[in-house]
């Protein structure tokens, strides 16, 4: 069995990191029962690079994260770290620290003890283990709640807490499983920044799960969007937004709406109006095609001609989202809250398509039976 | 109709409503116990139920043969013959189910929970055996069967013991067990570089101590009390004592004897629950909220 850091680095001080380790994950496979958690998942994560995984629930993103922390064993695949195979190494010899979503501090001990813990299972000094957490603590804001049980903090301060405990062992790669998803919005986007800040200044490999994708995209360096134990697509917020490899990338990440519409070569024709079709998505032979239309592809001006009426008006702050049907599609549309002012519920609306080309996908028709 | 797809798109909104109710203080309200009828006549009967024997058996042990008040009974207990051996016996006994217990429910139970979560119903089937089954049971098909050097040492009973304690521990320790995020917690602690053993130690067992001092408390009361299998195998524990000590000459002294071991359990755990609250409330006190 090979073993990663058989004894387990002496941290040095916080903050002075030089650098993460590279990750790469080789054709996962986790098969449990008759569901495929993993399919052949490959990915290579650079030193000191924020990824998130997003997906939906049992798309297996948290399995990866498993896996790398060496809680389950892989059916197939490797795992490496800086190019060394650590699949079969147990997890108390992975270095690498552990966010979990329940918080998971030691109700036992204070938070001071629970940054110490990791300390003291790499045989450091009491005084310096105390020290060391508490320079931590201090870190992630909490130096007047080194005493505190996890009883007496609220979600904000324990997942700090919970934090401060996986930085203080210096580990090879943090492992994010849905930290923020039990805290309220307040604290979420609080915390969010200060782990994003962190990360930065530790310069630590970091792999994000979450089923938020706007967690995702405000964070992460880059986006893995996973579907039934495979990877999707893998780039940048940005291009992920924009340049959507498939439809369900497109429909997960951000909102869009999806339009049927007839495909015309490589062009698509939505509400009487021509598109150019992005990407390379084979759809040969077929006519009948759903347009993923974006928010901001869509431009709306009142008219008591127009082909929808608004059926929905949600004020979201600069902009407002409005929601119209044409026909038997809702689309949605974002627009200017000042321009939104004058359009109410039912008011006739004219639409027309702003962007230079569409994604399309083949037509699912969400009025037939199953 | 086609329809309106971002599965997220309405995070925005979540996100504006401020978390009130996380975050308010919640209040702490005095209930006042309001007069019942009902709940007078069922405590009285209750406590009648229970006190009135012990109080009998406490003014019996606290008389002479000659009915009045004396300590006399009480007194002469530990000179009684064979009382000491007994009561020592008693105990090394109970010690020893006690560690052998713990030794085995213990990690059974830790791991039943972590690893075979499923095989909890059957754990609990199995568990309550015992008490289905009637120790003379036990005991009658175990003597037969059990080699002769087994026979001849008391701490075959403790083995059997460890049989006759299963269901309590194993309900105390899967409540524990039960009350805390085991499987999130040893995660957590073997991604931070502790093995089995200090994940056992350090993690699991300080948060299971009302569970394992309520399990050790239930073991030593059924221990000290049990009568059939210790009577059976022949060896004169306390209860066993109680019933072979001549009454002729004083029945003062065998009550005293029961009494002693009702008390004695009772100030057990007394003292077990005082650690346990003490423990609590220390670790309040070093968090500066009391």
């Amino acid at each position: 069995m090979t073993h990663v850091n058989e004894a387990p680095t002496t941290p040095s001080t916080p903050g002075q990191r030089s650098g993460g380790s590279k990750v790469e994950l080789d054709r996962l496979v986790r098969v449990y029962g008759s569901v495929r958690a993993l399919n052949g998942f490959s990915l290579t994560i650079e030193p000191g690079e924020f990824i998130a995984l997003l997906g939906p629930s049992g798309c297996g993103k948290t399995t990866v994260l498993r896996q790398l922390a060496g809680f389950e064993q892989l059916d197939s695949g490797r795992v490496l770290v800086n190019g060394q195979d650590i699949s079969n190494v147990s997890a108390q010899k992975r270095d690498m620290g552990m966010v979990f979503q329940s918080y998971s501090l030691f109700p036992n001990m204070n938070a001071l003890n629970n940054v110490a813990f990791g300390l003291r299972m790499r045989h450091q000094r009491s005084a310096q283990r105390l020290k060391k957490a508490a320079e931590v603590l201090e870190m992630v804001g909490l130096s007047d709640q080194t005493k505190k049980y996890p009883h007496q903090m609220s979600g904000g301060q324990q997942q700090r807490v919970a934090l401060a405990r996986a930085l203080a062992i210096e580990p090879q790669v943090l492992l994010l499983d849905e930290p923020l998803s039990a805290l309220d919005a307040k604290v979420r986007a609080e915390l969010r920044d200060q782990i994003r800040l962190l990360q930065k200044r530790l310069a630590i490999t970091t792999i994000f799960v979450t089923h938020d994708q706007e967690e995702a995209l405000s964070m992460a360096d880059r986006v893995c969007v996973m579907s039934k134990g495979r990877i999707e697509q893998t780039a940048t917020p940005a291009v992920l937004y924009r340049h959507p490899n498939t439809a369900f990338v497109a429909q997960f990440v951000g909102v869009s709406s999806r339009v049927p519409s007839r495909l015309i070569g490589r062009e698509v024709e939505i509400f009487n109006q021509r598109c150019a079709v992005r990407g390379d998505e084979d759809l040969a032979g077929r006519s009948d095609v759903d347009a993923i239309l974006r928010p901001e592809d869509v431009a709306i001006a009142a008219d008591a001609s127009g082909i929808g009426f608004v059926t929905h008006k949600s004020f979201l702050g600069a902009t407002t989202r409005l929601v119209v049907q044409v026909g038997e599609t809702s689309v949605r549309v974002d627009i200017r809250s000042d321009d939104a002012e004058d359009l109410e519920f039912g008011d006739r609306v004219n639409v027309k398509i702003i962007a230079r080309d569409v994604l399309v996908a083949p037509h699912v028709d969400a009025t037939a039976t199953p | 109709m086609a329809s309106v797809s971002g599965p997220l798109g309405g995070l925005a909104f979540e996100e504006a409503i401020p978390d009130i109710l996380g975050e308010a203080p919640t209040p702490r309200r005095r209930r006042r116990l309001r007069f019942r009828p009902w709940r007078v006549i069922i405590m009285t009967l209750a406590g009648a139920y229970f006190l009135l024997p012990i109080y009998g058996g406490l003014k019996f042990s606290l008389e002479d043969l000659n009915g009045r008040f004396s300590f006399e009974a009480i007194q002469n207990l530990p000179s009684a013959p064979g009382f000491s051996d007994a009561f020592w016996l008693s105990m090394r006994l109970a010690l020893a189910t006690l560690v052998v217990s713990t030794l085995l429910m213990v990690p059974t139970t830790i791991y039943v929970h972590l690893r075979l979560p499923r095989m909890r119903r059957v754990m609990e089937f199995v568990t309550i055996l015992p008490i289905v089954i009637p120790p003379i049971v036990i005991i009658a098909g175990v003597l037969p069967a059990a080699p002769l050097w087994a026979k001849s040492s008391p701490y075959l009973l403790s083995f059997l013991y460890v049989i006759l304690v299963m269901p309590f521990i194993y309900r105390s320790l899967d409540a524990g067990l039960s009350a805390i995020d085991l499987k999130t917690l040893v995660e957590a602690s073997r991604s931070l570089g502790g093995n089995w053993l200090r994940t056992m130690t350090s993690v699991i067992l300080p948060n299971l101590r009302s569970a394992l001092l309520s399990a050790m408390v239930l073991t030593l009361a059924l221990v000290l009390g049990e009568f059939t299998m210790a009577s059976l195998d022949l060896w004169t524990t306390i209860p066993v004592w109680i019933t072979q000590f001549n009454t002729s000459s004083n029945g003062h002294i065998q009550v005293a004897a029961s009494m002693l071991g009702l008390v004695g359990t009772w100030v057990f755990l007394t003292i077990i629950v005082s650690i346990d609250r003490s423990e609590s409330r220390r670790s309040r006190r070093k968090a500066g909220t009391l």
